[in-house]
């Protein structure tokens, strides 16, 4: 697979080369190390397509990007930022989907001071007292969507919600960002383990504990099994989570099952903006099959990036930290700031679980969180 | 905890046991005839999945998608043993685990570069679809009774199998003598093929029945392997009756320490600390079970040889 991603990036490399973008100044050379292989793969494959494919639409010939696979294991993605650091001198790193690894990633990273980009993990620990001025979270910090969830469950008039999220710290992130927002009691609290595939035991607990509702934080295979084998067993009761588990890359999978669920997520296909509606319609034109949230991140990423590169050299480190965190390019979120710590300043929506046809997707119905921060903001020195 | 809850959660133990149990005994089988260690069973379950969420979405059918996931987890299982195991046996058994894992990595490749890097949808059929009552008014996931029965009635064959027929006769002289049985006219290269064959087969219909249940994506197989593993080692490695209880025994130790223990923390701890601490126990349980087996019988439950 590493070859093929280099022939990617060399595709778009090409392709920049011939364009006739007709700015100057120095090259900026971003590594980009994301989840190719193994469990999770499509997570990483979709920040790509949506990173290159920005990359190729603005043809900026500046832009030299190389792809390299991490295996969702954090020692291979250490080893490769150094090699992209020292042997390949990249002044920008980006990709990184895990919030593990971009513990064993970044702060070495922005410490040699390399800007880093991050395109999805949002851990606490780089939002507070780990804050960096080369660090920038294009995603989210990770709490934001289950705040979210919070926040829509008191409108929605849940009062009596069971919760369960994987026993470990972006599950335990989950759980907390739920009830710093939710205002009605808990019927029960569980920490699942991680990769557990078999919900039986835990959604008869549900069944017991007389909840009206039911939060969840169970990101990829995990979540297709619970919801599955929740729409198997008889309960009807509302379920709420994050858009991790209802994503376009595994509602296919999930099918039926989901219909109807709400879930909050910043993005979805059918904000209203000019620039959703180009990334939209020439994803499917590049890839043939739907965007999803991790390809939106990958694609403002990018765009961010250029922005960057439109005002700024690269050589005056300065100055491009400053071009990056004014944000000034057309997010297909619509509004998007960065607050002092760098993290994003966002509205984060609800949608619903529909059928378009024979695709399963989503729409959004209303407005969770607006212009939502992060609570870490004032933890961070920078 | 109520009654109703406590044997729901029993149903739901009794059910991931013989899943495990069909795992296991392609794997004892494996290693007490044969004494090849094989890392790969995982990936025969991962493409008892794929070709059954695969002939699902082209016909609809569940029953043609069962035994698709036979049928090409038998093949595959066939195709390896006959291609890389056979020049395994006379190895040791560090040759054989560097082999096996090599399997795994081009079998979760291949299977990418075929279906894509998404997970598939495989779903339960509209009939086994829903819950039932039971008496007692427990209402549980006809599906999972299915499985519950299916697996049982497979146990059942298995021990038709090995203590009635002369394929059975042949396995078991061949876990006890090799090279006697050879000796005496046996084909003995065949009866590993049919063998291997035949616990890829189990391995692949594992796959294709909790694939319906979870998610069919690459690498789903690991952590079923690492299960049973332990699922053999308990119940003593080559014995058909020790994987079938090894396999309950697990799945019900799972299934209820993951219940019984946060509960009993409860009793005198603070919820949330009771729910990690308990929780965090239980996850340990089957191993903890696993070393006491071996502590009290080295050689496993019902194991020939240590």
């Amino acid at each position: 697979m590493n070859f093929k991603t280099w022939i990617t990036a060399a595709g778009i490399a090409a392709m920049a080369t011939t364009a006739t973008a007709g700015s100057h100044g120095t090259d900026v050379k971003v590594g980009m190390i994301t989840t190719l292989s193994g469990g999770g793969a499509g997570l990483g494959i979709d920040v790509r397509d949506g990173f290159l494919l920005a990359a190729k639409m603005a043809g900026n010939d500046r832009l030299k990007i190389v792809v390299e696979d991490d295996q969702r294991k954090p020692d291979i993605a250490v080893q490769l930022a150094d090699k992209m650091i020292q042997s390949e001198k990249v002044d920008v790193l980006t990709g990184i989907i895990w919030s593990n690894l971009a513990m064993a990633v970044v702060p070495s990273a922005t410490a040699q001071d390399k800007i880093y980009l991050s395109p999805n993990a949002g851990p606490s620990a780089l939002a507070g007292k780990g804050c960096h001025p080369n660090y920038f979270n294009v995603a989210w910090q990770n709490d934001n969507l289950h705040e979210a969830a919070g926040g829509y469950a008191n409108t929605a008039g849940f009062g009596n919600t069971f919760i369960l999220a994987p026993n470990y710290p972006a599950g335990q992130d989950a759980l907390t960002g739920y009830k710093r927002t939710y205002e009605g009691e808990l019927a029960g609290e569980i920490f699942t383990k991680l990769g557990q595939k078999d919900y039986a035991s835990e959604i008869a607990q549900i069944r017991a504990s007389g909840a009206d509702s039911v939060f969840f934080f169970l990101p990829g295979g995990m979540g297709i099994s619970f919801l599955k084998q929740y729409a198997d067993s008889g309960l009807d009761l509302p379920v709420v989570g994050p858009a991790f588990s209802f994503d376009q890359g595994i509602l296919q999978a999930v099918g039926d099952a989901a219909m109807g669920v709400k879930n909050t997520s910043q993005w979805n296909k059918d904000i209203d903006n000019a620039a959703n509606a180009a990334f939209v319609e020439a994803f499917q034109a590049e890839y043939g099959r739907l965007p999803s949230l991790y390809a939106s991140q990958g694609y403002d990423t990018a765009n961010l990036l250029l922005s960057a590169m439109s005002k700024a050299d690269i050589t005056d480190g300065d100055a491009f930290r400053a071009a990056l965190k004014e944000a000034d390019f057309d997010s297909v979120r619509g509004d998007f700031a960065f607050a002092a710590n760098n993290h994003p300043v966002q509205d984060i929506y609800v949608r619903e679980v529909i059928k378009e046809g024979d695709v399963y997707t989503n729409k959004i119905i209303g407005v969770a969180l607006e212009d939502h921060s992060n609570v870490y903001v004032n933890d961070c020195k920078m | 905890m109520t009654v109703l809850l406590f044997i729901e959660q029993v149903l739901n133990g009794l059910q991931f046991g013989v899943m495990l149990f069909l795992m296991a005994a392609g794997l004892t089988l494996v290693f007490g005839v044969m004494g090849l260690i094989n890392l790969a069973h995982g990936s025969l379950y991962m493409v008892g999945a794929f070709a059954a969420a695969a002939v699902a979405g082209a016909t609809g059918s569940f029953v043609l998608a069962l035994m698709a996931a036979l049928a090409a987890a038998a093949a595959a299982g066939a195709i390896v043993e006959l291609a890389v195991i056979r020049r395994l046996y006379d190895r040791d058994h560090l040759d054989q685990v560097l082999a096996t894992f090599a399997l795994i990595l081009i079998f979760s490749e291949g299977t990418r570069y075929l279906f894509g890097s998404f997970p598939l949808f495989l779903d339960i059929p509209d009939y086994l679809s829903g819950p039932v009552t039971l008496p007692g008014g427990i209402q549980y996931p006809a599906y999972r009774l299915a499985i519950i029965v299916i697996g049982l009635a497979i146990a059942a064959g298995l021990f038709w199998l090995i203590s009635r027929t002369r394929l059975g006769i042949r396995i078991r002289a061949g876990e006890s003598d090799r090279e006697m049985i050879a000796a005496l006219g046996v084909d003995i290269s065949k009866l590993y093929t049919v063998v291997f064959a035949l616990g890829a087969a189990l391995a692949g219909l594992a796959g294709a029945l909790v694939g319906a249940l979870q998610s069919v994506q690459v690498g789903m197989g690991e952590p079923v392997l690492i299960l049973a593993f332990v699922v053999i080692v308990i119940g003593g490695i080559g014995s058909i009756k020790g994987a079938l209880i090894g396999a309950l025994m697990v799945g019900l130790t799972d299934t209820l320490g993951g219940i019984l223990l946060p509960a009993m923390f409860r009793l005198f701890m603070e919820n949330s600390a009771a729910q990690s601490t308990g929780s965090a126990l239980a996850s340990m349980l089957i191993y903890i079970l696993m070393a006491m087996v071996l502590v009290w019988r080295p050689q496993g439950l019902f194991g020939a040889r240590a």
